[in-house]
């Protein structure tokens, strides 16, 4: 099945800054892919031209088959940006129904309470943007980005202005994104978020792919620690495959074993290997 | 498209600027009518030198509507900048475009639909006030304008083309740049028609030439020049002469022309700033 989003060889330049210098990056349809990266990485630049908000110097990009930026792409997608504002004097209703005739939704009101229901605001669905708690506007956010029932969803920084009930609510909403099958790009700094929902973690860093894979594929194995009687032993250098063997040795070497414990790293240990 | 330009009239008519603006009006047309009441009534005994053949009702009727009209369309101006001068640069810079724009509306059509709601509402209060100042003159005085819609359209017009200048200015500057530079280009196309007018008085025929040039280039203008000239279009006797001199610039005829280039030249700004837009990163 054809990538949701298929980006190749993708450049921007603003003026003297290399924004991206040759990204290639794949979404699969129902993948959660985690983009990583240091500040001015790249990141932001690359969602802004899957969404069209930025056009690309060189590459190419495109959202469900259709170049990034035209109407069936924009067709096709749910953004919620780094920094985004409702008119304060919309409700969230409002916000949501303005939404749904933009991106021609049929969803309606059913639509619309599925959403805050979703997005934890029940309640909130004739209160006022300009009376919502930042972190309420960011849930507001991801709804305005899921309506239509997109098929590829670009969040940028969902969980920044979130307390971390919030981030469990937007965790929780991840997953059930994948459970219907929504593809989505999770632009986040939260690496321990990215860990626990993404199938996929692209790296980037200087406007580069610098590390991609599954959470659990880039994590590194550390060696291994075993229990003995006389404490904890440890071998740096073994692997996970390495471990009958050194139970069969030191048992035959007389020590009693209690635990064994395969060391790997997190992903933040290989991020920062990464980018460093 | 309806629901941008839905959610722009709302966003325009949201703005603690339009209740500003309102509140000057009625403080403007309740100054209005008690001085066209005092105008009329203090110049019902004049007469022209040598007992020419002059209407004081005319004479005061068209004057002070002069006023009025230079006052709304000033008033209108200052509306319409306000409410355009943060559509592009302004509103992506605070978050609220790029939610909107990357929906598939086509920037294009989200562009001419807020400029749709904005001039929408400027042009609507012109025409308000314009309709509020006839009113008033009418009772004050029982005078009439010799053309009365013509000249509300043209106004509205003028209106609608600096919408229209601020709007593209918003592709290119920062929300205050472009509230200034375009207030100063309004600036300059009445200064450039008063210009031509005492080019007029004193025979002068670069001024006048420097004051054509500006019609040309800043049409709105023109149109209030020549939406001036229709108030007394069929007046005649001395009262036309006092009121070719007319107010804050003058009447004078457009011409086809003008008005037509008019429209050209709307429609012009508009097409740089759609193409401006449409390849502007965000």
């Amino acid at each position: 099945m054809a990538s949701v989003l298929a980006v190749a060889g993708l450049e921007k330049r603003y003026r003297r800054v290399q924004a991206l210098a040759g990204v290639d990056l794949a979404v699969e349809p129902g993948q959660l892919v985690g983009l990583l990266g240091p500040n001015g990485a790249g990141k932001s630049t690359l969602v802004k031209i899957a969404c069209g908000l930025v056009r690309p110097t060189r590459g190419r990009a495109e959202v469900a088959g259709a170049p990034a930026g035209s109407v069936a792409a924009r067709q096709a997608l749910g953004y919620l940006a780094e920094l985004f504002r409702f008119p304060g004097w919309m409700t969230a209703d409002e916000v949501l129904a303005l939404h749904q005739r933009l991106a021609h939704s049929p969803g309606g009101t059913a639509e619309r309470g599925e959403l805050l229901e979703l997005v934890g605001l029940p309640e909130a669905r004739r209160t006022r943007v300009a009376a919502m708690s930042k972190g309420m506007q960011q849930r507001l956010g991801i709804a305005q980005a899921m309506v239509g029932k997109p098929q590829l969803l670009l969040l940028d920084e969902p969980t920044s202005a979130l307390d971390p009930a919030g981030r469990r609510v937007v965790r929780e909403l991840l997953e059930e994104l994948r459970r219907r099958g929504t593809s989505v790009l999770l632009n986040s700094h939260l690496l321990s978020e990215v860990e626990l929902v993404c199938d996929h973690v692209v790296i980037v860093d200087h406007g580069r792919v610098v590390a991609a894979g599954a959470p659990a594929d880039l994590r590194r194995e550390g060696g291994v620690e075993v229990e003995t009687a006389v404490g904890v032993r440890k071998f740096p250098d073994a692997r996970r495959a390495d471990v009958p063997r050194l139970v069969r040795e030191l048992v035959a070497a007389g020590e009693d074993v209690f635990g064994v414990r395969v060391v790997t790293s997190t992903l933040e240990e290989a991020y920062l290997e990464v980018v460093e | 498209m309806t629901a941008i330009v839905l959610y722009g009239l709302r966003e325009s008519l949201r703005r603690k600027m339009f209740a500003v603006v309102l509140v000057l009006t009625v403080g403007f047309l309740a100054l209005y009518a008690w001085g066209a009441h005092a105008a009329f009534r203090d110049t019902r005994g004049f007469v022209g030198p040598g007992n020419e053949n002059l209407d004081p009702d005319a004479l005061t009727g068209a004057i002070i509507q002069g006023l009025a009209m230079f006052a709304t369309l000033f008033l209108g101006a200052i509306l319409s900048v306000f409410l355009t001068l943060n559509v592009i640069r302004g509103d992506a810079e605070a978050g609220l475009l790029q939610p909107l724009v990357v929906r598939p509306v086509g920037r294009a059509r989200l562009l001419l639909a807020r400029f749709v709601g904005a001039a929408g509402v400027a042009a609507i209060y012109v025409l308000g006030v314009y309709a509020a100042t006839v009113a008033i003159a009418n009772w004050a005085g029982g005078w009439t304008p010799d053309r009365v819609v013509a000249p509300g359209l043209e106004l509205a017009a003028a209106v609608v083309v600096v919408s229209a200048l601020a709007l593209a200015g918003s592709v290119f500057f920062a929300p205050i740049a472009n509230g200034i530079g375009t207030l100063m280009v309004f600036g300059a196309g009445l200064i450039a028609g008063l210009l031509g007018e005492i080019g007029q008085a004193i025979n002068s025929q670069r001024l006048q030439h420097i004051a054509r040039l500006a019609s040309w280039a800043l049409p709105f203008d023109a149109l209030y020049e020549d939406a001036l000239h229709r108030l007394t279009v069929d007046t005649t006797g001395f009262a036309e002469y006092v009121l070719k001199l007319g107010p804050f610039g003058g009447s004078h005829q457009a011409g086809t022309s003008l008005l037509a280039w008019s429209v050209l030249y709307l429609v012009l700004v508009l097409a740089v700033a759609v193409a401006a837009f449409s390849v502007r990163d965000l």
